[in-house]
């Protein structure tokens, strides 16, 4: 698992890669948190092309991120789902809370 | 029922055999020719259920969990997870929708992801003794399909 960075005009762009579970997703929380507090970004991308698998612990994942931009008024939204993260988005229905970006 | 084949594991509930175990599911789901979708929400049922295990079955502690996996007649896949841990109370309240004991870090989806995800999800739960997970997954040969 994997967290890289994009910066620009308040928004911050999370690119995740590899596998984000259970294991993976206590090291992934707490370096997103860290990357929160230094760039206090107004919104956030969370781009999955590189995610090659995510489960119920990406969701919570990702409702954390959406908790955290809430409380300073900010937005979130998930880019570029395929594959199983895709049908893991659509089966939890997470996508009501963190939208999913239209292709671009 | 009789098996056409089958395997069976057993190991601690480490969370590194989070991705162990749903790699192994998927190498033995593969006697079956799954399309690549079908291999995706076997690793996702399997990684549902043994992290449930790790997270809930034993919290402060490491103990056992088995994974078995047969293939029954038409190309049924059934996936067994089990523990000997805390056990559910109440098993149709823990299989609703956001339904979770974890607090801030679960979201309490996994058992609707794999209800999603498979034809069947039996859950058999004791308190105090542990809990057994069976799901049903029918996997079309691809050459079949075709
Ligand atoms: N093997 C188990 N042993 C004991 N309790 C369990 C077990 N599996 C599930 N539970 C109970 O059922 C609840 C619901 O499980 P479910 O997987 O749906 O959600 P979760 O694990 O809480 O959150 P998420 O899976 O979204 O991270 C859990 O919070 C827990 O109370
Ligand atoms: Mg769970």
């Amino acid at each position: 698992m994997n967290v890289n960075t994009a910066f620009s005009a308040g928004r911050l762009t999370l690119y995740l890669s590899g596998e984000l579970d259970h294991h993976a997703a206590r090291e992934a929380a707490r370096t997103i948190d860290e990357l929160l507090d230094e760039y206090l970004p107004r919104d956030c991308a969370v781009d999955m092309s590189g995610l090659s698998f995510m489960d119920s612990s990406g969701i919570a994942v990702l409702v954390r991120i959406s908790r955290r931009l809430r409380d300073v008024g900010g937005r979130v939204w998930i880019e570029n789902p395929s594959g199983q993260p895709r049908r893991v988005i659509d089966a939890s229905g997470i996508d009501r809370l963190v939208p999913v970006a239209a292709g671009r | 029922m009789n098996a056409i084949n089958y395997i069976k594991l057993e190991f601690p509930s480490l969370s590194c055999n989070e991705a162990f175990a749903r790699t192994a599911a998927a190498a033995f789901a593969a006697h079956l020719d799954p399309t690549l979708e079908e291999l995706g929400d076997v690793k996702t049922a399997v990684s549902e259920a043994v992290t449930n295990c790790i997270v809930h079955a034993y919290p402060d502690a490491v103990g056992r969990i088995g994974l078995r996996l047969r293939i029954l007649h038409d190309g049924q896949l059934e996936i067994a997870v089990r523990d000997w841990g805390c056990g559910i109370e109440d098993v149709e309240q823990a299989m609703k929708p956001l339904y979770t004991t974890g607090g801030d870090e679960r979201g309490g989806m996994g058992f609707t992801i794999m209800e999603s995800f498979m034809d069947r999800l039996r859950v058999r739960s004791r308190p105090g003794k542990g809990t057994t997970v069976v799901m049903l997954r029918t996997i079309r040969s691809r050459r079949k399909r075709a």
